[in-house]
């Protein structure tokens, strides 16, 4: 009897193999997202919708998965998801985008879908840099780094994603990296099930574009770089900005109990029915 | 029975939206049609709908997109900046075939120019707006009872032929109050739905059935080049050809029954005019003026303003050997009645901006001046 990989009921099979270049990280996040789907006890993609926008990422769920998917403009899944997910309350809506599609082009309707926390996933693979359109500047590149459109270093710091998200005043927020497999699967469970805005940033090895000029040899040293340079969140509150400068700070950011959009909309549509 | 109301232009729009089976509603605050979102913004909860006030009209454009995709029937309102901001959106929705309304309540460019005043400057960014070959239908109310059977009207095209649908009115017909009859039964459309997993959602006909986001046909929607089940095929050559040549084949092949136009007095005119929205209106005074002077107008006036009613203008060409255009542009509808008429009869623009409309003597002298 031959078994195939547990991934493989999820996904298109016409369309592998993935067009994904060796070692880059977006195939850990989806054997991360499809465990979390088949630790939940989903035996296939039904019950979710998922939208992405231009980049990478994007093509993680279009065309790989076996499910419902809209791929749309650069930087405006969030705005499509919105109104996927007010239509079709009683599906999990997921976004999959890159720092550039979610945190560049596409930040204003992040910051406002976390702010009325509609009740949808987003999982932005933060790689540094634009990789489709050859390694641009993006806002998560970090200080110094050298790309396409910083060949003089950097001169801007990254944008800490996860803290703008919480002062948005989502339901959830947390950051991994592409090594820590085990807690990213266990908080993507966690993000599926929360009745709130889900936002999770994974740091993610781009070896051909990025890793290629930060003088990385392999996507096996960078992930290893993830590892030795990444700090728990409780660890990290007991450190300098100085000590935490080239450290990557992973954990549940925030995770709080409150009302979803489409909740606070339903008691819209009570409010106006009464009167009438 | 009739039910007979006396509103405004935009508040006609946001009801015939609802009489239409609109569920779904986004828009960003702009002048001058910011009373279509405010009436929505109090109505749509009442029907159950959706009302969204976004965050800027990019998100408007496509969170319509998204809850259309999802299966409701979903409409945005903007007026000229805004519309300049939806262009990538609506070349979106007409990529993926998505139908949707989009109203354009024009005001005057410019960037933002004169916010809260008449103009038809966007009858060619309606048409030629996004990068790209593409068409779309595009609808010019003269009157608020237009604006509430073309909404209506836009709606069912929209579901009809899985495009957008842009309502182009103007600030004129916008804020205008007129009797509005609201009929007791209305003709709806609603798109044609996949009912096979083989059935193709992108190709295989002129216009494919379609198939809504969790209705769990794994369907792929993306705007990038797609062959009939939705992969992107954005190498293939002829995968690209054949998808763009079918969306404009599925609007230009019916233009005939996409098409909406009135005429008059064309038999015995002595001179034509084409109109639209709400120079129209300037048009039916001057019509009746001209004729106390014994001067008949040959006046075809656009309901369909892209694909244009091209039989109709062309017939009035064959009768006349003028036609004056007055539009509230700098020359725009006057061009593609150039186009049409292929030199059967003089074009002669009558163009007024700065934000008033053009008045029925000022037709008038345009006339005298013609005939002279």
């Amino acid at each position: 009897m031959i078994l195939k990989h547990f991934a493989r009921k999820y996904l298109r099979e016409e369309v592998l193999p993935s067009t994904f270049c060796p070692g880059c990280g977006l195939g850990i996040i989806i054997n991360c997202f499809l465990k979390a789907v088949e630790e939940l006890g989903y035996s296939n993609l039904n019950d979710f919708i998922f939208c992405s926008g231009i980049g990478c990422t994007a093509w993680i769920p279009s065309p790989h998965f076996k499910a419902d998917s809209i791929h749309t403009l650069h930087g405006r899944a969030v705005a499509v998801a919105f109104g996927v997910k007010m239509v079709r309350p009683e599906h999990h809506v997921v976004v999959f985008g890159g720092d550039g599609d979610i945190a560049g082009i596409g930040i204003g309707h992040l910051i406002h879908a976390a702010k009325r926390n509609l009740e949808i996933v987003v999982i932005m693979a933060n790689n540094f840099t634009y990789a489709m359109t050859g390694g641009q500047l993006s806002p998560t590149t970090p200080f110094e780094s050298l790309t396409l459109t910083s060949p003089y270093g950097n001169i801007e710091k990254p944008l800490d994603v996860v803290k703008v998200i919480d002062a948005a005043g989502a339901s959830f927020a947390a950051r991994w990296t592409t090594y820590h497999i085990i807690p990213l699967i266990r908080t993507i469970k966690t993000a599926i099930k929360k009745n709130g805005f889900s936002f999770i940033e994974v740091v993610s090895q781009c070896p051909t574009i990025y890793g290629r000029r930060a003088g990385f040899k392999s996507a096996y040293d960078m992930l290893k770089y993830f590892k030795e340079h990444s700090v728990p969140i409780e660890k990290a509150k007991n450190m300098s900005d100085e000590e935490l400068k080239d450290k990557f700070v992973v954990g549940i950011f925030v995770d709080r109990e409150k009302l979803g959009f489409t909740s606070l909309y339903k008691q819209v549509i009570n409010k106006a029915r009464v009167k009438l | 029975m009739n039910n007979v109301y006396f509103w405004e232009g935009n508040v006609a729009c946001a009801e015939g939206a609802l009489i239409a089976g609109c569920k779904f509603f986004a828009g960003y605050p702009i002048t001058p049609q910011s009373e279509i979102l405010d009436r929505l913004a109090f109505r749509m909860p009442e029907v159950g709908g959706i009302f969204l006030q976004m965050e800027d009209e990019l998100a408007a454009i496509n969170s319509v997109i998204g809850a259309s995709w999802a299966g409701a029937k979903a409409m945005t309102a903007t007026s000229g900046p805004g519309f300049s901001l939806m262009q990538e959106g609506i070349g979106y929705a007409i990529m993926t075939e998505t139908p949707c309304v989009i109203v354009n309540v024009q005001r005057a460019g410019p960037s933002t120019g004169q916010a809260t005043r008449c103009a038809q400057g966007d009858f060619m960014q309606a048409r030629w707006g996004r990068h790209g070959d593409q068409m779309l239908i595009v609808l010019a109310p003269n009157s608020p009872q237009e604006m509430f059977d073309l909404t209506i009207d836009a709606f069912n095209l929209a579901e009809e032929y899985r495009t957008p649908v842009i309502l182009l009115s103007d600030e004129f017909i916008a804020h205008m109050q007129e009797r509005v009859e609201v009929p007791s039964k209305v003709n709806l459309i609603s798109r044609r739905k996949l009912k096979d997993i083989s059935e193709a959602p992108f190709g295989g006909s002129l216009i494919p059935p379609i198939a809504s986001l969790g209705d769990d046909f794994n369907i792929l929607v993306t705007g990038s080049t797609h062959d009939e089940y939705g992969y992107r095929k954005t190498a293939d050559p002829i995968v690209h050809d054949r998808l763009v040549r079918r969306l404009m084949n599925k609007i230009l092949l019916n233009a005939d029954k996409i098409k909406r136009v009135e005429m008059q007095n064309l038999d015995n005119a002595d001179i034509g005019i084409v109109s639209y929205g709400g120079t129209s209106r300037s048009v039916y005074e001057a019509s009746d003026l001209a004729n106390e002077k014994g001067i008949i107008i040959g006046h075809v006036r656009l309901k369909t303003l892209w694909p244009p009613p091209e039989k109709e203008i062309k017939a009035l060409a064959e009768r006349v050997k003028v036609i004056i255009v007055p539009e509230m542009s700098l020359g725009q509808l006057s061009l593609e009645v150039e186009r049409i008429v292929e030199g059967k009869a003089e074009v002669i623009l009558l163009s007024k901006i700065g934000g008033l409309p053009i008045t029925p003597h000022e037709i008038l002298s345009k006339i005298f001046e013609v005939l002279r």
